[in-house]
């Protein structure tokens, strides 16, 4: 990684000066992550030009951090942009290594610290995910001049499109420490990665470096946001301080919404088990946990399950309810445990009711056939609730291509019919009585954004034949 | 002294009743293991820190208990210390014998009352109050007679000091244990009666059967067998058939000779009861068997009752691997013994329920069964015996006029011969198979408790394989939402450890390590396979559609599918493509005539598919064309600044040079993925390059050698070599240096050359050494290959250094075990034995992928 900053300052000298680095000296300084090196490739009366440059080896690099055991073996951990790319390390740089120019100290040339300069600084491999857009949106309201050239990924495969990376020359008029302290901030923010763990401490970091220009830019909550890794603690306290009022009623904002779509279909599953009477109840897919949330206060409800597949996902849900904390009858009432729909499992066959809430739409259509088996044969419910997207809604939303399903995981959306004819073989199959309601507002032509089928169990006494 | 002989089975649950100090522990210890014997007090200790605290009992005897299920859950006979005098403690010690049908025997000792009173005052450890031993004397005798009734199988009594100290305990096997019995067998199925067509098929299967003139001798018959063979009865040898009294007979003389054994069948049982003489209605077939019983003689009518009586509910052979029943087993009544296993066995799983014809509505038992131990069993004709599950029915209904089979074991061959006649109607009608999907693992519903949790796993190679939960966790998710249909997933191909560091200047993986390493373990022959650099791939292929939904249970899926290691779908997005492909396949699989030479419509392949960048074209792009953009760029713009200020400053040598190596290491890198990477236009810019037949009908191709592997597949590839790549290899005989020394320069020049490098594998596919089964296959990876695995820099001796330090125990670890189950399920899956066994080994290797291993090896 390397980056150059000139100016055509005169005389040249006070630039050398700001920087604290000589002009005819190759200086070389250790640094955490491997070795900072600083020199002038030109130098003269009238332009001068520092490069610094970072020596950053990989090998080291995923050798180091030993304790990180499980990360160590993830596959990029040798093979990896950070020595070659803008990133935190350079912003660590900037302030091991040019720590003086940054913080504004020039003992023997204090009246240039705050004197505004010719200044351009190149960058040949910044690294921007969000895109030419996003350099622009950044630099621009700085009063910065632009000129990028995006990389190619390969030039032997033009198929493969550009990369993420640019090149990138900033030109500007301002001190020294103002334009190191905007790229200290703004380049980890285009890059969005850090090589270090986020703490407390960034706020603090982010607003002595962000003084006097953060807190007027348009893009300031983008940055703030970005900067702190979207540690919602940490980026309301530095909004906050960066403008106190403008951020409390970002927060009321937040705060007053209607009922999402997924509160609703929660709504219609509580009520229907409760009008049902149902005193046990089984959420098949529990996922984050909010239908078990609504679930617990039901007074009604006896006992309570939770399923999920990803265990990840489970042991979430657990701490957001406090659930090792429960008192020990809480716990008895709702169990929950990893499964998955495709494998017969006892468990489920002591609830009264089950409830699949925007699950099957997960499942791959060959799939459907276990899970039907497991829910419906072998599940011994009374009731079954299963909800999924309508699929006819979807051309209501403006910003879902035609052909693209609501959410990346979906392995297939359902029109009213083809939910219904499903529902109806099912229900013929393993008999029961079937109904089926829209979720969310009705459109007169495409139906409700959800479905759902409730499934009843014909009461018929009936021995069980499996064990 | 005379000795005291008492006979107990080995797995048996054992109760001590008596008074204290009636001597119960001294017994018990003298005659059994310590792990044996659940004690009350000890447990009462365990619980409570004080062996006489009567106020722990409660907690203690759910101890007790809960011991002794789990002893008896595994097999293991237990002895219960306690005084048992209560008749509702001893009831509870009875239902847990039931729930896992072992033998409940009780062992009284009944020692005079005023030894025990004697023997309590001297006792240090506790002194009993004596009105306490007198009522336990009151239980005791109100004991008596009571027992048997209760439920005890059998009950020793002892009286005194004496006779106590006279026992001799002697256990006896099982009388279903014959895991010594190691075959080869003949079994054979209901006989009905049908003596001649019995006769035939001994005389098929190359017995000698003489019969004699005086009926007394050995029953009438004498039976010469083929070298070491014997015959296995699957029981209803009589009635409905024109001679079930002949039959008797062959079958009293063979089993009375060693020869064979037979299991109790509902129709035997039936004719036992009623020589007993109970109320039994002259139906179903027995009315010919009584007729055909009035004329014969005393000795053999005096037999015929305790014959009757001494057959078996059924029996474990081979090692547990093979199960004869007359209707069928579950694995957790096998080898125990209880009257809901007898009827079991006889009459199979019912509902109770009357069907249209009248009949006890049965239940396929067979469907759900996935036990270890092949089940073969008769009592439900049928038209066609086939494998399912791993179990068999061999009743082909010789009686209503259709053949009468023979199941060859261990070969798992059917010999057959027709009925001379019909004999009798059926009562309802002979279905062709025991369902309409036989065989097809098409209705199997996947269980939980199959993959959930900690899990041992049995394999043929390698004994008990654990999965760990924090392992099957994460493979719980993967299978049941990103891989594709587990009946597609009858195999998962094992990891694959790197050679042993090389030590070599400028190299981290060289052939001469991978050499050693079969060197050292006594190999004498490897092969050297080039390794390409594509994806891995295992492709399943079929004759048509209708073989695959044959063999795999799927409908309208095509002719096959291509998935990738981690059991996913190869071509997810563009599904075009691997019809195509397959189509292809299957082409050069016909005109290769491979099915015929084979003897199958189908097959499993293990291949390298190309090219790489067609499957990991996200992983090429994000990860290494990026660094390689990146690298490239910054190191270029650095060597041209360094050089520009190297006209005004003097920078140190070292850092010019490091400088300028980095910038070629960063060419270098981008060059490395050059050759894996091109543009997919049309079908025949795929490769695809097979190098295992994994499996075919029947065949599970481990036992053939690599060379025939390679040259198997050389044979198909020649008939479409734009498309199907013929792996270039080399046979070693590791006891030629200048072999070695040849393929060491084969595969510099391969590496080169830009090739990914080589895979060793010892010629024959599998190989035992001293300590288990030696790795299958061993990668040494090219230099420049490396380059894209450790980063542009790895090979500056500075990183060699830090990078040479790598272990690869687990990596090996791994690659046998998945070895071992990937081979497991292949054979489980050609034997037919269900897809929730062959889903249990494939879940086991996916499980083992996610232990956390170092990716680069």
């Amino acid at each position: 990684m390397i980056v150059t900053i000139s100016t055509t300052h005169q005389p040249t000298s006070d630039f050398t000066y700001l920087l604290h680095k000589h002009p005819d000296r190759f200086q070389t300084k250790d640094i955490s992550f491997g070795k900072a090196h600083v020199f002038y490739p030109a130098f003269s009366e009238k332009e001068a030009t520092m490069a610094l440059l970072l020596d950053i080896n990989a090998v080291d690099l995923s050798r180091r951090t030993q304790q990180n055991y499980a990360q160590s073996f993830q596959l990029d951990h040798y093979v990896n942009t950070r020595p070659y790319v803008s990133s935190s390390f350079l912003s660590t740089a900037l302030s091991k290594v040019l720590g003086s120019a940054l913080n504004g100290t020039c003992k023997d040339r204090p009246e240039i610290v705050h004197k505004a300069l010719p200044l351009v600084v190149r960058l040949d491999t910044l690294s921007a995910k969000g895109g030419e857009a996003q350099i622009r949106r950044l630099f621009e309201p700085l009063g910065y001049e632009l000129q990028l050239t995006p990389l190619p990924l390969d030039e032997q495969f033009p198929e493969w499109g550009l990369s993420t990376f640019y090149s990138l020359e900033l030109k500007n008029t301002l001190p020294l420490q103002q334009l190191l302290q905007h790229l200290f901030v703004l380049l980890p923010v285009l890059d969005n990665n850090k090589h270090y763990f986020v703490n407390e401490s960034e706020i603090e970091k982010l607003l002595s470096k962000g003084e006097n220009w953060l807190d007027t830019h348009p893009e300031k909550e983008y940055i703030t946001k970005r900067y702190l890794k979207y540690k919602k603690s940490y980026y309301q306290k530095a909004l906050t301080e960066l403008n106190p009022e403008e951020s409390a009623s970002i927060k009321n904002a937040e705060k007053e919404k209607l009922p999402s779509l997924h509160d609703q279909r929660h709504e219609m599953v509580a009520d229907e088990l409760k009008t049902r009477g149902i005193k046990s109840v089984i959420d098949l897919g529990c996922g984050s946990g909010k239908l078990l949330r609504h679930l617990i206060k039901m007074p009604q409800l006896e006992k309570i399950g939770g399923l999920e597949v990803s265990f990840r996902e489970l042991e979430a849900t657990k701490k957001r309810i406090y659930y090792e904390n429960m008192s020990p009858k809480s716990q008895e009432r709702l169990q929950l445990f990893q499964g998955a729909l495709t494998y017969k499992d006892e468990r489920i066959q002591s609830y009264e009711a089950g409830v699949l809430v925007e699950v099957i739409e997960h499942l791959d259509p060959s799939r459907l056939e276990a899970l039907e088996t497991v829910v419906f044969e072998y599940g011994n419910l009374s009731t079954i609730i299963i909800t999924t997207p309508n699929r006819e809604y979807n051309v209501l939303f403006e910003n879902l291509p035609q052909d693209k399903f609501r959410h990346p995981d979906h392995r297939f959306e359902w029109t009213r019919k083809e939910f219904q004819d499903w529902g109806n073989t099912l229900a013929q199959k393993f008999d029961y009585e079937v109904d089926y309601q829209a979720i969310g507002e009705e459109h007169p032509l495409h139906g409700g954004p959800s479905q759902v089928a409730i499934f009843t169990k014909n009461a018929k006494p009936q021995a069980k034949q499996n064990k | 002294m005379k000795k005291n002989n008492i006979n107990i089975p080995e797995l048996a649950l054992i109760v001590l009743v008596g008074t204290s100090s009636s001597g119960k522990s001294t017994f018990a210890k003298k005659h059994f293991k310590a792990t044996e014997i659940i004690s009350s007090d000890y447990c009462r200790a365990l619980v409570s820190d004080d062996e006489n605290n009567m106020k722990a009992t409660n907690d203690a005897f759910d101890l007790v208990h809960f011991m002794i299920e789990k002893r008896l859950k595994r097999g293991r006979l237990t002895v219960v210390d306690a005084t048992n005098l209560r008749p509702e403690s001893r009831k509870s010690l009875l239902r847990i014998a039931k729930k896992y049908h072992v033998l409940p025997i009780a062992i009284i000792l009944n020692i005079p009352q005023r030894i025990c009173i004697k023997r309590n005052k001297t006792r240090t450890d506790r002194v009993l109050p004596k009105h306490v031993l007198h009522n336990q004397m009151n239980l005791l005798r109100q004991s008596f007679g009571r027992l048997g009734k209760e439920g005890f199988k059998s009950v020793y009594e002892f009286r005194s000091p004496e006779e106590v100290k006279a026992v001799e305990i002697i256990r006896r096997p099982l009388f279903n244990n014959k895991k010594n019995e190691q075959g080869p067998f003949d079994i054979i199925g209901d006989v009905h009666g049908c003596f001649k067509e019995l006769r035939l098929l001994l005389e098929k299967l190359d017995y000698k059967i003489i019969k004699h003139r005086d009926r007394s001798h050995n029953w009438g018959y004498t039976v010469r067998a083929p070298k070491g063979r014997k015959v296995l009865f699957v029981g209803d040898l009589v009635d409905r058939g024109p001679a079930s009294n002949e039959v008797l007979r062959l079958a009293m003389s063979m089993i009375e000779a060693g020869q064979a054994y037979c299991v109790r069948g509902n129709h035997d049982d039936k004719l036992r009861r009623k020589l007993k003489g109970n109320d039994v209605k002259l139906q179903h077939g027995l009315a010919e068997t009584m007729e055909q019983l009035k004329d014969e003689q005393e000795d053999f009518l005096a037999a015929l009752p305790r014959f009757l009586h001494r057959l078996t509910s059924h029996y474990v052979l081979d090692d547990g691997k093979l199960v004869i029943v007359h209707a069928g087993l579950k694995e957790e009544m096998q080898g125990r013994t209880s009257q809901t296993v007898l009827s079991y066995a006889m009459y199979g799983e019912t509902t109770g329920i009357l069907d249209e014809n009248n009949l006890p509505e049965r239940i396929d038992w067979a469907k759900d069964y996935n036990g270890k131990a092949l089940v073969v069993y008769g009592h439900t004709p049928i038209q066609f015996p086939e494998f399912d599950h791993n179990t068999i029915n061999i009743d082909t209904g010789c009686v209503f006029g259709a053949t009468l089979t023979a199941l060859r074991y261990p070969e798992r061959e059917l010999v057959q011969v027709d009925a001379l006649k019909t004999y009798s109607k059926p009562s309802r009608p002979i279905r062709e198979r025991m369902r309409e999907t036989i065989n097809l693992p098409i209705d199997d519903v996947l269980n939980i408790q199959d993959v959930q949790g900690r899990q041992v796993l049995q394999t043929e190679l390698v004994k008990n394989i654990t999965i760990r939960e924090e392992n099957a966790i994460p493979a719980l998710e993967n299978m049941s939402r990103f891989t594709i249909h587990p009946r597609w997933l009858m195999y998962l191909p094992p990891t694959m450890s790197p050679s042993a560091t090389s030590n070599l200047e400028g190299y981290l993986e060289h052939p001469i390590e991978a050499i050693d390493y079969y060197k050292t373990n006594g190999v004498k022959q490897i092969i050297c396979e080039e390794k390409h650099m594509g994806s891995r791939a295992i492709i399943v292929i079929a004759k048509d559609d209708a073989s695959i939904q044959e063999k795999f249970g799927l409908e309208n899926k095509g002719i096959g599918k291509i998935y990738t290691r981690t059991g996913r779908s190869f071509f997810k997005e563009d599904e075009q493509w691997e019809a195509l492909l397959l189509d292809r396949f299957r082409i050069a699989l016909d005109k290769a005539n491979f099915w015929e030479t084979n003897e199958t419509n189908w097959a499993i392949f293990d291949c390298e598919l190309m090219p790489w960048s067609a499957k990991a074209q996200a992983l090429l792009q994000e990860q290494y064309a990026a660094v390689a953009c990146a690298a490239v760029q910054s190191r270029s713009v650095t060597q041209s600044l360094l050089e520009q200020a190297q006209e005004r400053v003097a920078i140190p040598t070292e850092i010019m040079n490091r400088f300028t190596q980095k910038k070629e290491k960063a060419h270098q890198f981008k060059k490395a993925y050059h050759p894996y990477c091109w543009k997919v236009e049309r079908l025949e810019d795929f490769k695809i390059a097979p190098f295992h037949l994994l499996a075919t009908e029947g065949n599970v191709h481990t036992n053939q050698n690599h060379k025939w592997h390679m040259e198997t597949i050389h044979d198909i590839c020649k008939h479409d070599p734009e498309i199907l790549l013929a792996t270039a290899y080399k046979i070693i005989n590791l006891e030629q240096e200048t072999e070695i020394q040849n393929v060491i320069s084969w595969w510099t020049e391969m590496t080169e050359k830009g090739g990914e490098g080589m895979v060793v594998k010892p010629l024959a596919f599998i190989v035992h050494g001293a300590k288990g089964i030696l790795q299958p296959a061993i990668k040494c990876r090219g230099k420049e290959y490396l380059r894209l695995i450790y980063g542009p820099d790895y090979d500056l001796p500075k990183n060699l250094k830090k990078l040479r330090k790598r272990g690869l125990g687990k990596k090996r670890a791994m690659a046998s075990r998945e070895f071992a189950l990937g081979q497991e399920a292949l054979q489980a899956f050609v034997k037919g034995e269900g897809l929730r066994r062959v889903h249990q080994l494939v879940f086991g290797i996916m499980a083992l992928e996610s232990e956390p291993i170092d990716p680069r090896l």
